[in-house]
């Protein structure tokens, strides 16, 4: 085991970004996601990679299509407002069947709404990250050497089904240091000359490769759009995940994901405590959506609450993936307001009350 | 049991950092450990806390609302959060720099002119890690041992120098 070092979020995701093999870092200063770019821009010169301050976001998103589009490893990383620039890119990045990873480290909105922590892009990236029929895969990772571990399986994951990666922190987890390790893995699919796709150089060898998003016939669009969601259905097998506790004889079983889960777990242990029957199951991957692991999880409860930093963005997702067979109740805080364990306690005892 | 530590005065005078000394202590015990700042549109000289939790389980919530210690360094976080402190809870108060005196009699309140003794022993920005010091000798939460230890961790390469420095206005602390 790699020795323990203190490490606020947002720097983790960085070295851990590079020790993932990303070569080329694009992006923009937006609060509370800016360490990222802080600790790459020293870092990234010392490995031989490329950090870039772009003159926007819109600009950062489309130096990552470019650079992805020539097989090397690369990174944007932003906060709500900036996402939401970023879209038209995302989409074109998702129809040219490129890999990327994104982190959107979530503060709270519409508009610039603020800048403390929330989950209200939740819809924006899981259901609608740009026009068109596409997806990318989304992490929500819960603690800050979770966000380590997955970022190398969102490199991964990204180079394999080509495809953007999307990790979905919030500023909790961007600003707050904890205990991490960085263990030494390995690097898969980062070499660019390996990737048939990739224009990359070849020296007049091979047919040269052509990155686009625009297909004027339908047929071939057509053909194109579904050859891809064909690929979605192998991550959606292969690549969808979610944890569960305490959920087996659960009156209430808790849906939660990212840091809201970790607040929400305490009220769970409480509950338990009291002698109330809860449990939780947290998504770990958002999409592809854990709905048979919710379902599973849900089976023998009489009740589910979802909790989230938002208006409840995820409920209907919820309520899909236990076919609405039993009330889906709903706590939240949004705007930047972090729920209180004792909060959601509160809601648990009123829930268990019913029954 | 988490102990829920919360740390407050101006920008400025080592809130974050002494905040992460105390997260070290805990790592180096082998205990669960959290640092979150408050972040906001912060500025040099304003307002800054910061909520540290160590723990033998692994940690919900990194925020701290109702602290079992707190340390203050100014006036406005002291009429801010003494009220927030969980009866039986500890305060450290710098009283060089925080005039108030706190009538609440369900907690223990320790009152160092850190900022002062600072001045005097040449160890000038320090106050915050000799309040550390009070904390220790007042809790017992960590050894001189683990100290000592995590010290080499908490202070950056550059500046190792300071090392010693850093043990010593925590001893100078712990004679308060």
């Amino acid at each position: 085991m790699a020795e323990k070092s203190l490490m606020k979020g947002n720097e983790a995701l960085a070295e851990a970004a590079i020790r993932a093999g990303c070569k080329c870092f694009f992006g923009y200063p937006i609060t509370p996601q800016t360490e990222i770019s802080a600790y790459l821009s020293k870092r990234m010169p010392k490995v031989g990679g490329v950090f870039l301050q772009a003159e926007s976001e819109v600009a950062a998103i489309n130096m990552v299509y470019g650079c992805a589009g020539s097989g090397i490893r690369c990174m944007t990383s932003s906060s709500s407002p900036g996402i939401s620039l970023k879209t038209e890119g995302i989409s074109y990045i998702a129809g040219s069947d490129l890999p990327c990873v994104i982190i959107d480290v979530q503060r709270g909105g519409p508009g610039l709404g603020g800048i403390q922590p929330s989950q209200a892009d939740y819809w924006q990236i899981t259901h609608a990250l740009g026009h068109g029929d596409f997806h990318a895969i989304v992490f929500a990772p819960a603690s800050v050497q979770e966000m380590v571990d997955t970022v190398t399986k969102a490199f991964d994951l990204a180079d394999e089904y080509r495809m953007p990666a999307v990790i979905l922190a919030d500023g909790l987890l961007g600003q707050m240091m904890e205990p991490v390790a960085f263990e030494d893995t390995e690097i898969k699919m980062s070499d660019a000359s390996k990737k048939p796709w990739a224009a990359c150089g070849h020296g007049n060898k091979r047919k040269h490769n052509i990155i686009n998003s625009l297909y004027l016939k339908p047929d071939e669009l057509e053909d194109n759009v579904r050859a891809r969601f064909k690929r979605y259905e192998d991550v959606k097998a292969k690549h969808t995940e979610a944890v569960s506790d305490y959920c087996e004889d659960a009156d209430t079983v808790v849906v939660a994901y990212g840091s809201t889960a970790r607040l929400a777990k305490s009220a769970v242990e409480a509950a338990r405590k009291e002698g109330l029957k809860v449990g939780i199951v947290r998504p770990i991957t958002l999409w592809p959506y854990p709905a048979k692991e919710i379902a599973e999880a849900c089976k023998n409860a009489k009740n589910v609450l979802c909790v989230e930093m938002s208006m409840g963005q995820m409920v209907d997702d919820v309520k899909l993936a236990i076919n609405c067979s039993k009330p889906v109740e709903f706590y939240g805080r949004t705007g930047g307001v972090i729920p209180k364990p004792a909060e959601i306690l509160e809601k648990l005892r009123e829930m268990g009350g019913k029954n | 049991m988490t102990n829920e530590i919360l740390l407050a005065g101006f920008g400025g005078q080592g809130i974050l950092f002494m905040g992460k000394m105390l997260a070290y202590f805990g790592l180096y015990e082998d205990k669960e450990v959290s640092w979150l700042p408050s972040y906001g549109p912060e500025m040099r000289g304003g307002t800054c806390n910061c909520s540290v939790c160590i723990s033998d389980d692994p940690i919900g919530s990194p925020l701290v609302d109702t602290p079992n210690t707190l340390i203050v360094m100014n006036t406005p976080s002291y009429d801010k959060f003494i009220n927030s402190v969980v009866p039986g809870g500890t305060v450290i108060i710098d009283s060089t720099l925080v005039d108030a005196k706190c009538d609440r009699t369900d907690i223990n309140v320790y009152y160092v002119p850190a900022t002062a003794l600072a001045n005097e022993h040449d160890m000038k920005g320090m106050a915050n890690i000799i309040l550390v010091g009070k904390l220790l000798k007042e809790t017992k939460f960590t050894t001189m041992e683990t100290v000592k230890k995590a010290m080499a961790k908490v202070i950056p390469p550059k500046k190792a120098h300071l090392i010693d420095a850093n043990i010593k206005a925590i001893e100078l602390g712990m004679t308060q």
